[in-house]
């Protein structure tokens, strides 16, 4: 009976090791091909100069990079002040109120909503009665989906300020905004600034919902007026196609991107651990 | 009064945008000549002409739906369709659809495959590469024991108009089980998006078979098979060949141009020949200028790398209908 | 005053807060009246017809649902029993030193957006299915399998945090006992972490079924009933991507609309089950 216990333990702890080595493997193929083909495409040319037919040497990804900035910083602006009040809310009014419950549970719900069907959505609601594809309904995508991530942050974030705190505001008379405003906000800053960084990281690398929505645009262009290009639509129009050159630019969009995105996730995790400490 | 001015501030702010951006959205079957034309256009005037390869039926919709400045496919719409829809329509070039295969140790034009016997592959009813009906054509030629990878169009295309029109004179079968159109239910075969998506797979699958614009085969170094005229004769996807296939067009002004061009008689005339469209919404006229300035200025300056990359450039009397049927509609 | 603004600032919290709740009714709605046409024409019957032909005006959406279903299935398949492993590994064997570099990784992989796995799937992977598998490398299988690699990360995560929520008195008095590890797993740790185990599934199931860009590039794109596994199919994201852009004829458009719908309730229900059930979050009374 014992040694039938040890073989089991046995059995199942190689299986769980080698499940480990199995998704490390992965891992370690992924991000080979990725440095590997995305070092190997990058030059200067990348930076300088933007969308070009097959064939061209003065091709670049400038114009995608700077649009997939204008697109999450929009996206930012927009949805970070109404995460953060809404968040506010749920924490420090609604608190365990049914109707602050149920919110929660919408927007957890919206959060992992397909990235797609927001872009159904804004097609429909802002695309097609204005007539034309823009960045300013990309931007209105992303920030549907950044929305419940700050939401959820900031309700967490502001859940673990002592409640002594807001005690002590309120016992030197400051009005109730005042105190979340000046003390318990400063108090989970780090925390919320962590959240934003995260979500800002998750939205950055959205495809789906800038299809319908901010398009693309080979050229370089600031206006939100218009289609934007991005790297991740870029990415999918020059993986799909044939040529070398622009399957090349893939790569290389998609190791500036996933840079760019784990260096951020690489910040926000020193922020949490120097918290912790 | 202060109203007002803002909003002809406004109004002026956006026609100055106008000159100098264009979006333009659909065909992929033209795409590698638009980016030519539009990166050299903007070089040499510094407009910017955004034209997204999206495939026909998005060019057709997005046009429809006033989205895009104008929209490109390859499937001509009828002039009723285009009264209906308050569109304008001529043709920008005329290109050829290649029947593409990738098979190891194979080469460009080795393969000879009858008009029917492409269609019995897209039906499945083909499908190894060594069937007896496929090795009746090509004796001498080494064909292997695989399955064939049918690889078609995923989005709603022009290509595919041409290819399953051309299918459909040739193949029965095809014509009663699928017919024509530019997205139909294919009976085998896996999808992709665009003349793009379809290289790429024919490109990365062994044993596969698809159907593309020339430029798309030239730039990729793929495969086509050798195939016939509409009088039976072998004939391949040369520029010679589809020239004497373009050669039977009768390009009116009174039908908008409307122009199928499969299968034209003549003994060398290649069957899958297509030209392209453009297409623009009649009523922004201002709109309209600046992208027939962009169409008249490649018509002037971009024969040559329309021949580079595989396409025949419409021939000059052509291209003036075209720019009488501009001024006609007042936007030239 | 110092009320109004009080009750100022109480208010626009609370409307900003609604909004979420408007922004999801506005979805349904949106989608339902977009999709209306090809509910009038179709009803339910659209889940179950087979035939999707756009030149011929037929829609039906049984093959994309069902890849988006048999795809999903194949991801969790694969996914959990590797996800629970590696939480395993990360919670009850690993030394220390691994625990916090291997997890990371873990966790880093999990934020790699989707586009960039179905490059690797389309250029790697799928070669790789054809060698094994047979087939062309493209459709069904590869489309689950790289479905499995984007969300194991994210399932191993999760159950590592829900494991490592186990008192370790616990599990220190089980061992006392003369329990194996494998004992302590199964009768401690497990028992302990279960809800929140089987949430974090349920979550990346609903996070698989809505996803567009991992799939797309290897799933062949056709709206076919896939008869061996190795077949292409479609799925539902998948078509929307291919579709929505160009649907000219308004049943078409409306039946994007439908399935975009139907994706967009399957998900809804997907997440409210996995919630309410085995996520609910006892909130600390302040």
């Amino acid at each position: 009976m014992k040694e039938h216990r040890i073989l089991i333990n046995k059995i199942i702890l190689t299986l769980s090791t080698l499940a480990a080595i199995l998704g490390l493997g992965f891992l370690i193929w992924i991000l080979f091909v990725l440095v590997k083909n995305g070092l190997g495409a990058m030059n200067l040319n990348i930076f300088m100069y933007d969308g070009a037919p097959p064939g061209v040497a003065e091709s670049g990804l400038r114009h995608a990079m700077v649009g997939q900035l204008m697109l999450a910083v929009g996206a930012t602006v927009i949805g970070v002040p109404i995460g953060i009040l809404a968040g506010t809310y749920l924490s420090e009014f609604g608190q365990n109120s049914k109707l602050a419950n149920f919110i929660r549970d919408i927007s957890d719900i919206m959060m992992s909503a397909p990235s797609i069907v927001i872009g159904t959505f804004v097609y429909a609601i802002m695309v097609a009665p204005m007539g034309y594809f823009n960045g300013y309904a990309g931007i209105v995508a992303l920030a549907i989906m950044m929305i419940p991530i700050v939401l959820r942050t900031t309700d967490d974030m502001l859940s673990l300020v002592p409640n002594t705190l807001r005690e002590a505001a309120i016992a030197l008379g400051a009005p109730k905004y005042k105190m979340i405003t000046q003390v318990v906000y400063r108090s989970a800053k780090v925390g919320i600034f962590t959240g934003i960084l995260l979500s800002f990281a998750r939205i950055a690398g959205e495809t789906a919902p800038l299809l319908f929505t901010s398009f693309n645009n080979n050229f370089f262009n600031l206006n939100f007026n218009e289609p934007i290009g991005s790297l991740t639509v870029t990415m999918f129009s020059y993986a799909t196609s044939p040529y070398e050159d622009w399957q090349k630019l893939g790569w290389a969009a998609a190791f500036i991107l996933a840079m760019f995105i784990l260096g951020l996730n690489i910040v926000s995790r020193f922020f949490i651990n120097r918290k912790r400490k | 009064m202060l109203r007002k001015s803002l909003v002809s501030l406004l109004a002026a702010s956006t026609l100055m945008m106008a000159a100098d951006k264009l979006n333009g959205a659909g065909a992929t079957f033209p795409a590698p000549l638009y980016y030519d034309w539009a990166y050299t256009y903007e070089k040499t005037t510094g407009t910017k002409v955004n034209y997204q390869s999206i495939g026909s039926g998005g060019g057709i919709k997005q046009v429809k739906s006033r989205i895009v400045d104008f929209g490109a496919s390859d499937e001509p719409l009828q002039s009723d369709v285009l009264k209906k829809d308050k569109l304008m329509q001529f043709p920008a070039a005329i290109g050829s659809i290649v029947v593409v295969y990738n098979i190891p140790g194979i080469k460009d034009n080795e393969i000879k495959l009858k008009n029917e016997i492409v269609g019995d592959i897209f039906l499945g009813k083909i499908t190894k590469w060594n069937d007896p009906k496929i090795k009746a054509d090509n004796p001498n030629v080494n064909l292997p024991d695989k399955e064939i990878t049918v690889v078609h169009r995923s989005d709603g295309s022009g290509t595919t108009f041409n290819f399953t029109y051309y299918l459909s004179e040739v193949n029965k079968e095809w014509k009663e089980k699928v017919g024509t159109g530019k997205a139909v239910d294919w009976p085998v075969g896996l999808g992709g998006k665009g003349n793009e998506g379809v290289t790429n797979y024919v490109k990365q699958t062994p044993f596969s078979i698809g159907y593309v614009e020339q430029a798309y085969k030239r730039q990729n170094n793929l495969s086509g098979a050798t195939v016939t005229t509409a009088s039976g004769k072998w004939v391949e996807a040369t520029e010679d060949n589809a020239k004497a296939s373009a050669k039977y067009a009768k390009w009116s002004k009174d039908g908008d141009f409307y122009q199928i061009l499969a299968l034209q008689p003549g003994d060398n005339s290649y069957p899958i020949v297509a030209g392209t469209f453009i297409l623009l919404p009649e009523e922004k006229a201002d709109m309209n200028k600046d992208v027939v300035k962009f169409f008249d200025n490649s018509f002037k300056n971009g024969d040559k790398s329309a021949i580079e990359l595989g396409y025949i450039p419409l021939p000059e009397e052509t291209k003036n209908l075209i720019r009488s049927y501009w001024k006609d509609k007042g936007i030239y | 005053m110092k009320y109004m603004m009080d009750t100022l600032f109480e208010n626009l919290t609370r409307f900003l807060a609604l909004l979420v709740l408007v922004v999801l009714v506005a979805v349904f709605v949106v989608l339902y009246n977009n999709a209306e046409p090809a509910i009038e024409k179709y009803g339910l019957s659209f889940v179950t017809n087979e035939k999707w032909a756009p030149n011929m005006n037929i829609f039906g959406g049984f093959p994309a649902i069902l890849g988006s279903v048999l795809s999903t299935l194949i991801a969790m398949l694969l996914a959990t029993p590797i996800a629970i492993g590696i939480a395993i590994f990360l919670s009850e064997i690993a030394p220390a030193k691994l625990k916090t570099s291997f997890g990371v990784s873990i966790e880093l992989l999990a934020a790699i957006p989707s586009v960039i796995y179905g490059m690797w799937g389309l250029f790697y992977f799928a070669p790789v299915v054809r060698e094994i598998f047979g087939g062309n490398g493209i459709g069904l299988l590869t489309g689950g399998f790289i479905l499995a690699v984007m969300i194991f990360p994210f399932i191993a995560a999760i159950t590592r945090d829900s494991m490592n929520t186990t008192p370790d008195i616990l599990k220190e008095s089980a061992y006392a006992l003369g329990a194996t590890k494998w004992d302590v797993i199964k009768d401690v740790v497990i028992p302990y972490a279960k809800a929140g185990v089987i949430g974090s599934v349920i979550l990346a199931l609903g996070r698989a079924i809505g996803e567009t860009m991992a799939v797309t590039f290897v799933i062949g794109n056709v709206h076919q009933i896939p008869s061996l596994i190795t077949d292409a199919t479609t799925s539902i994201p998948v078509t929307l991507a291919n579709e929505f852009n160009e649907a000219e004829s308004k049943l078409h458009y409306a039946s994007l609309f439908y399935l975009a719908l139907l994706l967009f309730a399957i998900s809804f229900i997907v997440i409210a089950f996995a919630k309410f059930y085995f996520l609910r979050k006892v909130r600390k009374a302040k």
